[in-house]
């Protein structure tokens, strides 16, 4: 026992230095971007709290180009509403109609945490819990995808960015339909990479990438890039192709978070699947 | 004595402050974020006992973690390099012993001790630091690129510091 005091004793500095960084391990291997949330809804409130005072000063600084994307946005959104179409058939009646149901919800955020140079990138946004938000959704902007919902707090909610070893989406070339899995390697955080396109499709450069809208998380038809070359590794039966994120994610500011409203129905049928 | 600790806690506030809100935003090509809290360690008095520094490494480096949402990360990478600060004080040469109460810093110590004494340490935490983060080794070229561009940078900003608030020679 007195053996084993002395060794402590002389050993202390080694014996913490190791205590610490076995700490700091277990810290980071149960934090491998799902279970974020148990260790950080704690500190999520404070850090959300100083964020969003910081953001309330910058946020002035921008209004100029916030403006801009909501009434570029409006715009667009008014072309799509039926008064601007006219109608053509006189005899038209409302039907009141059963074959569409509601599917996604969108809740407009604002971002009040960002990093684009790490080679896993989280954003946080100011809304939570309280609003809704809830793991598993998607975040987009009006002009293309941003990421999951990871962790929530009662008022906040860290986003796993597209910009992310962890992040792997199922997106599809538009003009064919041809699905592959979008991921970012972490080199330019304008370029990210589609994979398991089959070396046999005919694509070209400057071709849309949009989501497939097959992982129950991203509605379908959201832009993400355009192809900016295709290569083919040799020995490989499936292109490598870098594509430019229509989002420019470093001035990200305010973003929608998609609910989609069926996505238990969808996962439980996927689960029994599973069981069989 | 109690000067310095009082002038340690102002510093740890204010190395930590300004690592979350000015250069955790910073972004040059994708690749930089320089880490200047670890000046924090670095200019902790010769005298402190090895276990302080260890836990002082730990609880900046999990303040930080905080506010990246990075839970371990910088703790476990400013451990290490706590844990290295003895070693390679050693390495660089031990402060001469009639200097009672000289601080690691460049007034103190001279360039010619305090820059690869900084330069060293800085890099052995960026170093740890990004390989934790990214957990493989296949990409080591991009993540040596990461390392050294952030290197550089957390010296460039030490550097200034250094120059900035060794105005007047004044010994606590």
């Amino acid at each position: 026992m007195r053996n084993l005091i002395a060794f402590i004793i002389r050993y202390h500095f080694f014996l913490l230095f190791l205590l610490l960084e076995v700490f700091s391990f277990v810290l980071i291997a149960n934090s491998t971007y799902y279970q974020r949330a148990s260790i950080l809804n704690t500190s999520n409130r404070i850090t959300g709290a100083v964020y969003n005072a910081f953001d309330n000063v910058t946020d002035y600084l921008s209004l100029r180009k916030t403006n801009y994307i909501l009434s570029e946005e409006n715009a667009r959104l008014r072309r799509a509403t039926r008064l601007s179409f006219l109608t053509a058939d006189t005899n038209s009646f409302f039907v009141n109609d059963t074959i569409y149901k509601l599917r996604y919800s969108y809740i407009a955020a604002k971002v009040i945490h960002n990093s684009v140079n790490k080679r896993n990138n989280y954003l946080m946004l100011n809304k939570g819990r309280k609003q809704g938000i809830d793991k598993d959704m998607a975040v987009i902007t009006s002009n293309g995808i941003v990421g999951t919902v990871v962790s929530v707090s009662n008022d906040f909610c860290w986003v796993m960015s597209v910009l992310n070893k962890h992040t792997k989406i199922s997106g599809r070339i538009k003009k064919n339909n041809q699905m592959g899995t979008i991921i970012w390697e972490g080199n330019d955080f304008n370029v990210g990479t589609l994979s398991d396109i089959p070396a046999h499709v005919k694509i070209a450069k400057g071709d849309t990438i949009v989501t497939s809208g097959y992982s129950h998380i991203f509605p379908a038809g959201i832009l993400v890039g355009t192809i900016l070359d295709f290569r083919v590794e040799q020995g490989d039966h499936f292109y490598v192709i870098p594509f430019r994120f229509s989002v420019d994610y470093n001035s990200l500011d305010y973003v929608y978070i998609v609910k989609n409203l069926l996505q238990e129905e969808e996962e439980k049928l996927e689960n029994t699947m599973q069981d069989e | 004595m109690n000067s310095i600790i009082l002038k340690n806690i102002a510093r740890f506030l204010v190395l930590v402050t300004l690592q979350v809100f000015l250069l955790n935003k910073i972004n040059f090509l994708g690749y930089l974020n320089p880490y200047i809290y670890i000046l924090f360690i670095l200019l902790l008095p010769f005298e402190t006992p090895g276990w302080l520094l260890l836990i002082l490494g730990f609880v900046i480096g999990l303040i930080v973690d905080m506010f990246a949402n990075t839970p371990g990360l910088n703790a476990s990478a400013t451990v290490f390099m706590a844990f290295m600060r003895p070693v390679i004080i050693n390495l660089v040469g031990k402060k001469p012993d009639y200097d009672i109460g000289g601080q690691p810093n460049m007034r103190d110590m001279g360039f010619k001790w305090f820059f690869p004494y900084a330069f060293l340490l800085v890099l052995i935490h960026h170093f740890i630091l990004n390989i934790i983060d990214v957990f493989s080794f296949r990409e080591l070229w991009q993540t040596m690129l990461r390392v050294i561009l952030s290197s550089i940078f957390t010296l460039v900003f030490i550097f200034l510091a250094q120059y900035m608030f060794s105005g007047k020679k004044e010994r606590g």
